[in-house]
């Protein structure tokens, strides 16, 4: 009994954990099974036939295909508007800076469907087509945010004194950025683009306020589904994406113990 | 990761102290605003504008094929309330509640990871990123076979009447969880839980141990250190938890769409319905900017009242 009530906050934190995961394992679970009918929503038998056909379904990895362009594109844009602001927040003194702290905080503590619904008025207001570019600029909006914040908690940790010896060595200012600031940020950078990646990637509700019916992205892809049955291929793809995601962050952790050892 | 700011917490909550700057940069005054510029501009062309035209578009008459015309029709608001006055309500109470589990379900799990996890921190922290990265429709597609009638969950709180206490509080209207309030809720606070937990994990980081062993030298029972140092220093990570949590669960349609019925639809769905489907673009348009007002406002006094002012 003791010993419990002395790891009372480890239970809690375990069952909250298995929470979170649960369905996680199930989409892995799931992307085994061979459905009985449309929907697979019970376990029927035991098949791999979805992993070995991910593109069985019809306009499945269009869509994926589409996803990912409109991923990359987004998230490079962002990362490097994001970055710049970020700079200007974390090394320069400025007028107007409580302005543009709010208005990078805006768009996070804005609900995504009023983000899309105010884009579409826009653009039926320009006559701007929805499609595969109206969806990479809200994307782009909604992303750079998140980027600002991830690089400037990164660049505010960075000792200015590297800088100022940088250039007390004779570095220009281009230089000092190039081989110090930048170099330095990079984990910042990165943690931020991949961010922006997953929250484009995933995106639904803003993008489904933007897209055409010729710019079906993954996640609408699987929101229609869902009304008719949503194909085995989508739980490969989703455990997929679960292990990429793992892959990336523990690559993520070691690459920065590495550098913080180097560094120390 | 975590330490590189994964998490969205509020811009300014970062370092305070405005640290000396190197004298030359002064010279150059104009360098910070070209880094600005692009991405500035961004943002008020593609968010802040798009603000005005969702005023202006309530305030408009007219049909798709014709056009409209602004009018000013503040009658729109009217009507919008009156239609959709549970739709609205639903969704503050759903964001609410499921807030309130977040922050009591994150809580233990972020303390945890910041004071008690020792060499287990970083892959409890992976496991709580990771799902955060991977597509949130199949995750919540996932929750329809977790509380289905024929899996064990349901069978159990059927057999321990978990299902009728349900019931008898009206958060389920059979002896099924699935699309019910239960679900939606339950399927609220898991899809925005991550939210919650990072910024808890930063602020709890943070506290020095030092201070809690202090406090149980002094006598205090752990509830009264809880009270009086944990949580009052975990404070600005409640806020910005709560505050993360809050706002995307009241525009969200997609848990209860996919895991409610027709009693439980909220706001976000009525919008995006009026606006795609309905084509009824000034009515949806009010509703839109009634969101976002409400919201503004809820924000602003939440924070006034949590004397955390210096987050935003």
């Amino acid at each position: 009994m003791a010993w419990i009530k002395r790891h009372l906050i480890a239970f809690a934190a375990l069952a909250v954990l298995v929470y979170m995961l649960v369905p996680n394992i199930v989409v892995a679970v799931f992307s085994f099974n061979e459905p009985k009918g449309k929907f697979n929503y019970s376990f029927n038998e035991f098949s791999t036939a979805a992993w070995t056909n991910p593109c069985g379904t019809q306009g499945i990895c269009e869509s994926l295909g589409l996803s990912l362009q409109i991923g990359l594109i987004a998230s490079i844009t962002a990362a490097i508007l994001g970055s710049m602001i970020a700079f200007a927040l974390g090394r320069y003194r400025f007028r107007g800076r409580s302005a543009t702290n709010l208005l990078i905080f805006m768009p996070m503590a804005t609900p995504e469907v009023v983000m899309g619904s105010s884009l579409l008025t826009l653009f039926l207001a320009l006559g701007v087509p929805s499609g595969e570019g109206a969806i990479l600029i809200a994307h782009i909006m909604f992303c750079v945010s998140f980027v600002v914040v991830a690089v400037k908690a990164r660049v505010a940790t960075l000792d200015p004194k590297l800088e100022e010896a940088a250039a007390d060595l004779g570095a220009n200012p281009t230089q000092t950025f190039l081989r110090v600031t930048l170099p330095l940020a990079a984990p910042g950078i990165a943690a931020g683009t991949l961010l922006a990646f997953s929250l484009s990637f995933d995106d639904y509700i803003i993008t489904n306020f933007n897209a055409s019916p010729s710019s079906i992205t993954f996640p609408m892809f699987v929101w229609g589904a869902t009304a008719r049955g949503v194909p085995v291929q989508v739980y490969v793809i989703g455990t997929v994406m679960f292990l990429l995601a793992l892959l990336f962050v523990v690559t993520g952790q070691v690459i920065g113990k590495r550098r913080n050892r180097q560094v120390a | 990761m975590a330490e590189s700011g994964v998490l969205p917490a509020p811009p300014t909550s970062a370092p305070p102290a405005a640290r000396p700057l190197a004298e030359p940069r002064k010279r150059r005054n104009w360098v910070p605003y070209a880094l600005l510029l692009p991405g500035m501009l961004w943002l008020v062309v593609f968010f802040v504008l798009p603000m005005i035209t969702l005023g202006s578009q309530s305030l408009q008459e007219g049909n798709v094929d014709d056009g409209y015309v602004f009018t000013g029709n503040v009658g729109i608001y009217v009507d919008a309330f009156q239609q959709y006055w549970p739709q609205m309500v639903r969704s503050l109470l759903y964001a609410g509640t499921a807030t309130v589990l977040a922050l009591l379900l994150g809580y233990p799990l972020a303390y945890f990871i910041a004071q008690k996890a020792g060499r287990w921190k970083n892959v409890v922290l992976v496991l709580v990123v990771a799902p955060f990265f991977t597509s949130f429709l199949i995750r919540t597609l996932a929750w329809r076979t977790i509380l289905s009638d024929d899996w064990f969950i349901t069978q159990w709180a059927r057999k321990l009447h978990i299902t009728d206490l349900l019931q008898a509080v009206g958060l389920t209207s059979n002896d099924s969880l699935l699309f019910s309030q239960f679900a939606v809720i339950m399927g609220l606070t898991y899809n925005f839980l991550p939210f919650m937990i990072l910024p808890l994990y930063t602020s709890l980081e943070r506290l020095d141990p030092r201070l809690l062993e202090a406090a149980g030298d002094l006598y205090a029972s752990p509830w009264q250190t809880f009270r009086k140092v944990t949580w009052p220093l975990s404070l600005p990570g409640v806020v910005a938890g709560t505050l993360l949590t809050f706002i995307p669960a009241a525009g969200d349609f997609i848990n209860a769409r996919l895991l409610g019925n027709t009693q439980t639809t909220m706001l976000g769905s009525v919008i995006d319905a009026q606006f795609l489907r309905v084509l009824d673009y000034p009515l949806a348009a009010a509703l839109s900017f009634i969101m976002l007002l409400t919201i503004v406002t809820m924000v602003t006094i939440y924070v006034r009242k949590a004397g955390t002012e210096e987050l935003l």
